[in-house]
């Protein structure tokens, strides 16, 4: 079996990755990056529509534009990019990375590791929704690699389950292309994406957004003939007596993206919540060789934060990975009131670094504390489809005897 | 002598291999479109010990017998038998009784081993059941499989030794003289036939009609419905567990799946005859499951359930198999085949042969000579050493380009199903494991219809999820 040393492995080659990548082998290590897909760019390569590199590159660009713009940034660099290679193990103790490909098995033995693997979409499958099982059910996702990668539509007439951003952008992929898209229907009462997707994806072109509202049935017996849909109450339990059928031929799911993090998840402290590694803000998890970024950490928002994190885990996990000594992170911050998805969860207090926080419901004005202390304060307002992140640097006030930060995000007149 | 087996589930397949032994025109007739996509295709799959069947029924009568023939079987053919054993676990004293009487029934059905195991063994063995749990029935010989990896397997192996394989052809009418078996009529041809066997699973009562004889019986669609979770829940349990049976089933267990997930149901909804393609899941039925299976195992996180299903089991009314000849010479059933049917099938497979057929009706068999007994499987290289799997790769590359990534199947696996008969994605999920998995194909159903759609000659619009109208794309975007 081939065995190779590297000094940073990078795995998954999409945006996190790539960036990762580019900054490790700016700090001059030798620096491989894995893709088990025939092309770098992850989901970059599909999401043909704009919105992308506002934060990083100043423009607004598309997804795969995005992606060559990571591209070249990755051409001016040693980085040796291996795709088609699939990793299937990492082993802790010895430092190692098994990997697969048509070339056969290799072993990687790592300097330090970053863990760039991204999310997978929850299945509809998984929410047990009632019915058959018939063909014309897709995730997001799919669809939309359908669509702009295979060039082939889904279906005729189609209904989006769940407002997430990937749903909100196929209802519109879908109806240019001349689909029969009757709705987005959306358990919570509020859209799960954001709000500017809502207004140009949904409104911009006529189609309902059914707030409170759930598929309870599926009907057909090969290819979907239609679905229930449901009002649900507020624990989001359908109300009965407001069953509709809808007859579409197509169902379009939206219904969360899952970290992926199976490759280490059995050895590194997780957060449940997160569904990802516990990260310093050097994004390095407990095991001090092996950094994660983007969102296998936990589900971002947009690319260009995804991007960021790439970079600072690259740069460390580079530093790492020469033999220097990162400072330990012997600060953690508690979940307090309102605080959903939060990164990092550790910190060192050594440097300024972006945190980010999911409120966990709408609040109209809000003040962020850190210690019961009024750290920044929101005049409009917060959702649990946007992320809240700011630098966070008022050291200050820490305690050296205490070492759990509580962080909560409180409602304000 | 021109043999038909009409039906393809693990009951029909396992009677055809076993018939492709002798010397004869044998042909298979199936309906669908591909192998074991009925009674088969979603079941517990679950090799029972056989202590469950009255001694004095027809289920006991093959059932421990076929359990032990999957020793012989899983060889010859290459599939997946896991004897992980099961408990019956017991709650109560009443309980306790009643595992009593299983295990006294077991030992006079001829079931070895058989053990009743205390609450302190039992869940150091079994750490994850439920701590209220008093005592259970252990039994070692009790097994996991993929039922429609048996019938795939028995199938190849029949067409290897010469039968004819009839996909997409429905029997229509079954031809009788004077008392005999003359003809076998489908919807696209007929045949002069000597021997027709009847393993049409739930509708094996509407094929007895077509051929008019007796016994008379009528098939019940029973459902049941079915949670599949992730394989990070795969190792909550060591062993299949069941509850105590009561009169009407053998109740909602929690069991491994050979490929390591997790499987809890089925709940058991008596569906009136007309019913036998009712295959949807109810909000009812999949909360009885849950309940049901954390009973059994209370720290079950149902987020990672991977997905829901049912199944409909051919139950007869006096819930047992039909077995045997019939007032028609040359007619012979394999009805009525619920549980434990999957278990049962090798046992009734040789019976119907080397009883029924040579003893009883008198038919002079002869072995063939250069019947080979041996079929390979498609490899599961994630169940393979790394060296395994290496040397694959060297053979044909295309052994490490992963196409699913959660089962690990690669491109090879996937061009070796379509020659050995797939066509659609059901059928390359059900003969490699390609979407099966955690992300129920999002990252790899693309890909195979476009291997399909090659390996075929065929455009990707035309690639089905299963049946004739299961249609995946509407055609082109943009020409």
């Amino acid at each position: 079996m081939k065995r190779e040393k590297v000094d940073v492995l990078v795995i998954g080659g999409g945006a996190a990755g790539m960036a990762a990548a580019v900054q490790a082998a700016n700090e001059g290590v030798k620096t491989v990056l894995i893709e088990r897909e025939k092309k770098t760019g992850g989901v970059l390569n599909q999401c043909i529509h704009n919105g992308f590199g506002l934060h990083v590159y100043r423009k607004e660009l598309t997804g795969p534009e995005f992606m060559e713009e990571l591209w070249k940034e990755l051409a001016e660099t040693d980085v040796l990019v291996q795709s088609n290679e699939t990793i299937l193990q990492v082993l802790p103790k010895e430092k190692e990375v098994i990997a697969q490909s048509s070339e056969g098995m290799k072993i990687y033995e790592v300097g330090s590791l970053v863990l760039t693997t991204g999310a997978r979409e929850r299945p509809l499958n998984s929410l047990m929704i009632p019915g058959t099982r018939v063909s014309g059910v897709f995730t997001a996702g799919v669809a939309q690699k359908m669509v702009n990668i295979y060039n082939r539509l889904p279906g005729k007439r189609v209904l989006i389950i769940g407002s997430g951003d990937i749903g909100l952008i196929m209802a519109r992929r879908l109806k240019i292309e001349g689909m029969d898209v009757v709705g987005v229907v959306e358990i919570r009462p509020e859209p799960g994406g954001l709000m500017r997707n809502v207004v140009q994806c949904l409104e911009d072109f006529d189609i309902p957004l059914l707030l409170s509202h759930t598929v309870t049935e599926i009907h057909g017996r090969e290819r979907l003939e239609g679905v229930t849909i449901a009002r649900v109450d507020e624990s989001f339990n359908p109300i009965q007596g407001t069953e509709k059928f809808i007859p579409v031929d197509t169902l379009v799911a939206s219904v969360g993206l899952i970290p992926q993090n199976e490759l280490i998840e059995d050895f590194v402290e997780m957060d449940y919540i997160n569904r990802g590694p516990v990260v310093d803000e050097f994004m390095r998890t407990s095991v001090d060789w092996i950094f994660a970024a983007g969102n296998n950490v936990a589900i971002h928002d947009l690319v260009d934060f995804v991007y960021e994190e790439g970079k600072i885990a690259g740069k460390y996990a580079a530093k790492v990975a020469k033999g220097e000594k990162l400072p330990e992170a012997v600060y953690r911050f508690n979940r307090g009131k309102n605080v959903g998805v939060m990164l990092p969860q550790k910190f060192t207090a050594t440097q300024p670094f972006r945190m980010y926080i999911r409120p966990k419901k709408t609040l109209e004005k809000a003040e962020l504390r850190i210690s019961k202390e009024s750290i920044r304060k929101y005049t409009w307002k917060l959702r649990p489809s946007q992320m809240i992140d700011f630098i966070f640097r008022e050291f200050e006030s820490l305690e050296p005897e205490n070492r759990v930060i509580e962080i909560e995000v409180i409602e304000i007149e | 002598m021109k043999v038909f087996v009409i039906g393809t589930g693990v009951v029909g397949s396992l009677i055809a291999r076993e018939l492709s032994k002798y010397d004869i025109e044998l042909h298979i007739v199936e309906k669908k479109p591909d192998v074991a996509w009925g009674v088969t295709k979603a079941n517990s799959a679950i090799l029972h010990a056989g202590y469950d069947d009255p001694p004095e029924s027809v289920r006991a009568k093959f059932c421990s017998k076929g359990n032990y023939l999957y020793n012989k079987i899983s060889k010859e053919l290459d599939i997946e038998v896991k004897r992980i054993g099961s408990y019956v676990v017991a709650f109560t004293e009443e309980e306790i009784n009643t595992l009593e009487k299983l295990q006294k029934q077991g030992e006079i059905n001829g079931v070895p081993d058989l053990e009743i195991i205390e609450r302190k063994e039992l869940l150091s063995r079994e750490p994850n059941l439920n701590p209220d749990v008093l005592a259970a029935l252990w039994a070692p010989t009790a097994g996991i499989t993929e039922p429609w990896e048996v019938a795939i397997a028995a199938i190849e192996n029949s067409v290897e030794n010469g039968a004819t394989l009839h996909l997409g052809e429905e029997v229509i009418g079954i031809e009788v003289k004077n008392g005999k078996v003359k003809r076998l009529i489908t919807n696209k041809a007929e045949y002069e036939a000597d021997v027709i066997i009847n393993a049409a699973g739930l509708f094996a009562d509407e094929i007895a009609k077509m051929a008019d004889s007796e016994p008379v019986f009528e098939i019940f669609p029973r459902k049941g419905e079915y949670i599949l979770l992730d394989k990070k829940l795969g190792n909550l349990v060591n062993s299949v567990i069941f509850p105590t049976p009561t009169k009407k089933s053998k109740g909602i267990l929690v069991l491994p799946t050979a490929d390591g997930g997790l499987l809890v149901g089925p709940n058991a909804q008596d569906l009136p005859p007309d019913k036998k393609h009712d295959l949807t899941t109810t909000k009812e039925g999949l909360e009885e499951v849950k309940k049901g299976a954390t009973n059994l195992v209370p720290n079950i996180d149902f987020w990672y359930a991977v997905k829901t299903f049912s199944g409909l089991r051919p139950e007869t009314k006096e819930k047992d198999f039909i077995v045997g000849k019939t007032s028609v010479w040359g007619f012979v059933n394999a009805a009525g085949m619920r549980s434990p049917g999957l278990t049962a099938a090798p046992a009734v497979a040789e019976y119907l042969v080397e009883e029924v057929l040579i003893e009883e009706l008198g038919i002079s068999l002869n072995k063939k000579k250069d019947f080979n007994p041996f079929r390979k499987r498609i490899p599961h290289i994630d169940e393979t050493s790394v060296e395994v799997w290496d040397e694959l790769v060297r053979e044909n590359p295309k052994y490490g380009e992963l196409v699913c990534f959660c089962n690990k199947v690669s491109e090879a696996q996937i061009v070796e199903a379509i020659k050995r008969g797939a066509r659609t994605l059901d059928g390359v999920k059900f003969r490699t494991r390609a979407g099966f998995g955690r992300c129920q194909s999002g990252f790899c159903s693309l890909k195979i219809i476009e291997i399909l759609s090659r390996e075929l000659g065929v455009s990707m619009e035309e690639i089905k999820m299963n049946s004739e109208n299961s249609w995946i794309m509407n055609g082109k975007v943009r020409v």
